[in-house]
């Protein structure tokens, strides 16, 4: 055992993670640099598992002194700290979790932060804001969108809280979704391919053979035969799609062939529709792919993207190049392997020539986008993925009264668009009241009412009336008394280092709204809204 | 939860523990129908329920942080495991300088040394080592596992205890409620088991598929993927190679002789993509872990565990799915029991002889189409019938073995026995645990006699 060594390769104390974003994701973490404000339990746990996972750097904004509540809380508190600096005791034990981290600590409040240094957030990749009321979380929403600053917003209320990112526009090529349909081109082959299948007796004789001859050339050889019978067309209607099935069974010598199973069941995969999806199309009409000097990468490589398909790519998107494993002879698979990367490796060429054009024509250096960043573009692009999010003030002011209608509407969704009114009750009342709802018990009694009105207020300023808001929520909201209890901080805290993650890998797809927890049956919701 | 001298008296650290208490003191609406809200009841909860936390790992590590955070002072910990350098980047209790060391020890101190008032004893050892009358003394058990067997061999102990009264309704004493936790990269799920009650892990055991292995025919001649050649190396070329001495993945001198092997293997079939890394990921089956999702799930459950034990809030009922890959998708399932179950049902019913034999009831369950249990261990009421091991139990019961079951019972018409022993469990052979419920032919009037006689 290498007990006695005192520092960690960083492969293998990062390996578990380094097999989900791999050296380019946490070369990404490793530069990042996150700004917490208030390291409550919410903003400490957040923190937490982004040190652990090594972060570039973390700077800690809070202005107050470790209390007792402090340890009934927060983990990364102790008895040592009472009395000291909050944001400077926090900082001591990140540091501890990970050296290879920067911790740092500023004590202000957060709110004058906001209100008397707003060029202080521009050196950050994300600020992380919690436990933060409405008021200060507009502002800085206006100071980071105007930055271009990733704000990730928590609270940890009770048995309920939230989480909501807040950028202009985030661009995700590596969306890694959890299953892809494989880029095998059955429905249209090129030259190579159909001339390898060719090459392929699939009525070879000798048993073994036979049961090792891949699906996809059994696919493209059945396929095209298919088309001689029909006109050219392949099968689409569900009596055809029944009867091309029966083709390939017709060609088993054993019922045991494996491939022919595989080919089975993979024979949709001949009628899928030629082209690119709706949600790539809607990409690469947008109008950032009309291109300028001052682009981002991204949308320079989706305005190659549309050219390509206009030219080389006859309507289809470049090939990515990988096939899965299937029943087959060596060979066979590695020569086809050999196929797909080569079609692959062809169709990255000619996108990497029109990247070239593209930079040229506006004016940027036509190598400023490396190869290597083109490849991956093109493995991609059947996943690409484009976020926006509306500002906090766009939303507060005109939200999109349909979807809050519909949420309302539907029991799961319904809870969280209760919570999400009341938090917001919350706010209003504490600045009316300077104190929580319920904050004390010989209150609870009048706070409900008044949450309740300022419930009403805030239903009737996003346009809404008559949306009932349900009693027993209400009453629990003015139970909670902005309780931050350690488990649901914990929950909230780990949500907001996983959104975290994946904006700052710009790996996987980001939350599209306002997370809602609800620690009552953990049915929590997202809401656009 | 009745004590009324604990709850009179003024609760201890109220300032410390002033957001946990407003949530345990105020009556709510939503909350469970047993909820008894009172300034007292952390430190109720504190001072009468012991939980145990299965595992120190990555969920481990944080369940003993919210738990400890949560109200409970009570905890005990087991896991078999050593600190590995990977387990760093989530196992946050863990340093450097603690590679080597048992996670479960360290865990407890650590967290014991920041939560004051807190006492946490480790258990450095296998599940299965530990006595079954030990997972009794908890009020709940909470699972952090990342292994099927071992979330399958607590679901059957914990149900072991359920016992049923005579409507086939669940003893509530006897009810050993479980919080189970599980992740896989961006993923995970957190559960609340209540036996007899909700399902248990063996009711919906569909949801576990066992892993998918390559056949053996594809490794030695058709290989295609850098998996297959790093397999071959393993699976067939070792053996061939190194006969009789085993493979230990933990060597790294081994693994390195099985990536080189693969990597040779790999270029004779010119197949791409063998690296050192996958080669590890591959043998070791290693599943991709992160803190955030491990701090998500954990804290999930620990809330559960709090919500159960306390009555505070609702219970999630009863699966949660989590999927960070696309925004956070959280799903609820309302999974059912399965009322066959083998293990949270009331228990198979075996007919036996008056003059059947120990050795012959073991024999039964080798052949029983429901049971198929091999090297059966029987206990009664806490008493050793017969034992397979350790060796010294064995042959302090081995004389029982010729001895028919009604005279080991006391004559009793109706009983309750545990039989431990290998069953097949989702297509594998694993340590189960069953509750049987045994029945004489033809005894019922007799042993009314024989009860009158004795008493």
């Amino acid at each position: 055992m290498a007990a006695a060594v005192a520092v960690a390769e960083p492969k293998t104390k990062y390996d578990r993670q380094l097999r989900i974003w791999g050296d380019q994701g946490q070369a990404a973490l490793e530069k990042a640099s996150i700004c917490l404000l208030n390291c409550g339990p919410t903003g400490t746990e957040a923190l937490k598992n982004l040190v652990l996972g090594g972060i570039g750097s973390v700077t800690v904004v809070d202005g107050s002194k470790v209390e007792q509540s402090d340890l009934g809380n927060n983990f990364l508190l102790d008895e040592g700290c009472l009395g000291q600096s909050r944001a400077k005791s926090i900082c001591s034990f990140l540091q501890e979790l990970n050296d290879a981290v920067k911790a740092k600590y500023v004590e202000e409040s957060p709110a004058t932060m906001i209100d008397t240094n707003p060029s202080f957030f521009s050196q950050f990749t994300v600020i992380i804001a919690t436990q933060l009321p409405e008021s200060s979380l507009l502002k800085l929403d206006s100071i980071c969108r105007s930055a271009n600053i990733v704000l990730v917003a928590a609270r940890s209320y009770g048995l309920t809280g939230l989480v909501r990112v807040s950028i202009k526009e985030h661009c995700v090529i590596e969306s890694k979704p959890d299953h892809s349909l494989d880029d095998l081109r059955l429905h249209n082959p090129w030259t190579e391919l159909k001339q390898f299948a060719k090459s392929i007796d699939i009525c070879d004789k000798d048993p073994v053979v036979h049961k090792h001859t891949p699906y996809i050339v059994i696919l493209v050889r059945l396929a095209e035969k298919w088309a001689d019978a029909h006109d050219g067309q392949l099968p689409s209607t569900r009596q055809e799609k029944r009867e091309f099935k029966d083709l390939i069974r017709a060609h088993m010598l054993n019922v045991d062939e494996d491939n022919y199973k595989e080919a089975v069941e993979s024979s949709y995969k001949v009628s899928v529709t030629p082209g690119i999806s709706d949600e790539i199309r809607q990409i690469i009409d947008d109008s950032s792919s009309e291109v300028n000097f001052s682009s981002s990468d991204f949308w320079v490589l989706v305005a190659s993207l549309k050219e390509f398909i206009a030219n080389e790519g006859n309507g289809e998107l470049p090939l990515e190049g990988t096939i899965p494993d299937m029943t087959s002879l060596t060979e066979y698979y590695v020569s086809l392997q050999k196929i797909y990367q080569a079609k692959a490796e062809s169709d990255c060429l000619a996108m990497e020539y029109r990247v070239k054009s593209i930079l040229k024509r506006i004016g940027r250096d036509p190598d400023s986008i490396s190869r290597a960043c083109i490849k991956t573009f093109c493995k991609n692009t059947r996943k690409l993925k484009v976020c926006r999010y509306r500002s906090l003030e766009e939303e507060f002011s005109s939200p999109v009264l349909s979807e809050v209608q519909k949420y309302f509407a539907d029991e799961d969704s319904c809870f969280a668009m209760n919570f999400y009114v009341l938090l917001r009750a919350v706010d209003r009342l504490a600045a009316n009241y300077s104190r929580l709802p319920g904050q004390f018990d010989s209150e609870i009694g009048e706070d409900v009412p008044r949450l309740k009105e300022a419930a009403v207020s805030v239903l009737s300023d996003m346009g809404l009336k008559g949306s009932s808001l349900s009693e027993d929520l209400i009453a629990e909201v003015c139970r909670f008394a902005g309780a931050e209890i350690h488990p649901v901080a914990a929950f909230i805290g780990g949500v907001a280092s996983q959104e975290v993650i994946k904006l700052v890998t710009k790996q996987f797809v980001p939350l599209n709204g306002t997370f809602i927890f609800n620690g009552i049956d953990l049915k929590s919701q997202v809401l656009a809204l | 939860m009745a004590s009324p001298d604990a709850a009179a008296a003024p609760p201890t650290e109220p300032e410390r523990w002033r957001d946990l208490d407003i949530l345990l003191s105020r009556p709510g609406n939503l909350v469970h129908s047993t909820f008894d809200p009172s300034p007292g009841l952390r430190d109720l909860i504190g001072s009468f329920v012991e939980v145990l936390v299965v595992g120190a790992g990555g969920l481990g590590c944080e369940l003993l942080k919210d738990l400890a955070l949560s109200g409970f002072k009570n905890l005990h910990v087991i896991d078999m495991d050593t600190i590995d350098v990977s387990n760093l980047n989530r196992q946050f209790l863990f340093r450097i300088q603690d590679v080597g060391k048992p996670k479960a020890e360290v865990a407890a101190k650590r967290v014991m040394e920041r939560v004051s008032g807190v006492n946490i004893v480790p258990h450095f050892c296998r599940i299965e080592d530990k006595e079954l009358e030990f997972y009794n003394q908890f009020q709940i058990i909470v699972l952090g596992l990342d292994s099927i067997e071992a979330r399958s061999y607590i679901n059957s102990v914990a149900c072991g205890f359920l016992e049923y009264d005579s409507d086939d309704k669940p003893v509530q004493e006897t009810v050993k409620p479980m919080v189970d936790g599980g992740t896989e990269g961006f993923k995970g799920h957190a559960r609340v088991i209540i036996p007899g009650t909700t399902p248990c892990f063996e009711c919906n055991i569909w949801l576990f598929p066992p892993q998918v292995k390559f056949p053996l025919c594809t490794l030695a001649e058709t290989p295609r993927t850098a998996a297959h050649c790093i397999e071959y190396a393993h699976l067939i070329k070792w053996d061939e190679v190194h006969s009789g001495k085993p493979f230990d993945a933990d060597d790294t001198e081994h693994m390195q002789w099985i990536y080189s092997e693969a990597l040779k293997r790999a270029e004779l079939f010119g197949i791409s993509g063998v690296t050192y890394s996958l080669t590890q990921g591959v043998v070791k089956n290693i599943i991709p872990a992160i803190a955030s999702t491990n701090a998500i799930i954990s804290a999930a459950c620990a809330l559960e565990a709090l919500k159960l034990i306390s009555g505070c809030s609702k219970s999630v009922s009863n699966y949660l799915t989590y999927n960070g890959l696309v925004g956070t998708h959280n799903k609820v399932t309302e999974f059912v029991r399965d009322t066959d179950c083998l293990v949270c049902g009331p228990g198979t019913l075996i007919e036996l002889d008056t003059s059947s034999t120990l050795s012959e009831f073991i024999k039964m369950l080798e052949e029983h189409p429901k049971l198929l249990m091999s090297k059966a261990s029987v206990t009664h009421g806490g008493n050793n019938l017969y034992m397979q091991s350790p060796e010294v139990l064995e042959q302090m019961t081995r004389q029982n073995l010729s001895i028919p079951m009604f005279e080991l019972l006391k004559g009793t018409p109706f009983a309750t026995v545990h039989v431990s022993g290998m069953a097949e469990s989702n297509g594998k052979k694993v340590s189960s645990l069953r509750k049987l419920r045994v029945a004489f032919k033809g005894v019922e009037e007799a042993s009314k006699m024989d009860t009158t006689e004795s008493s």
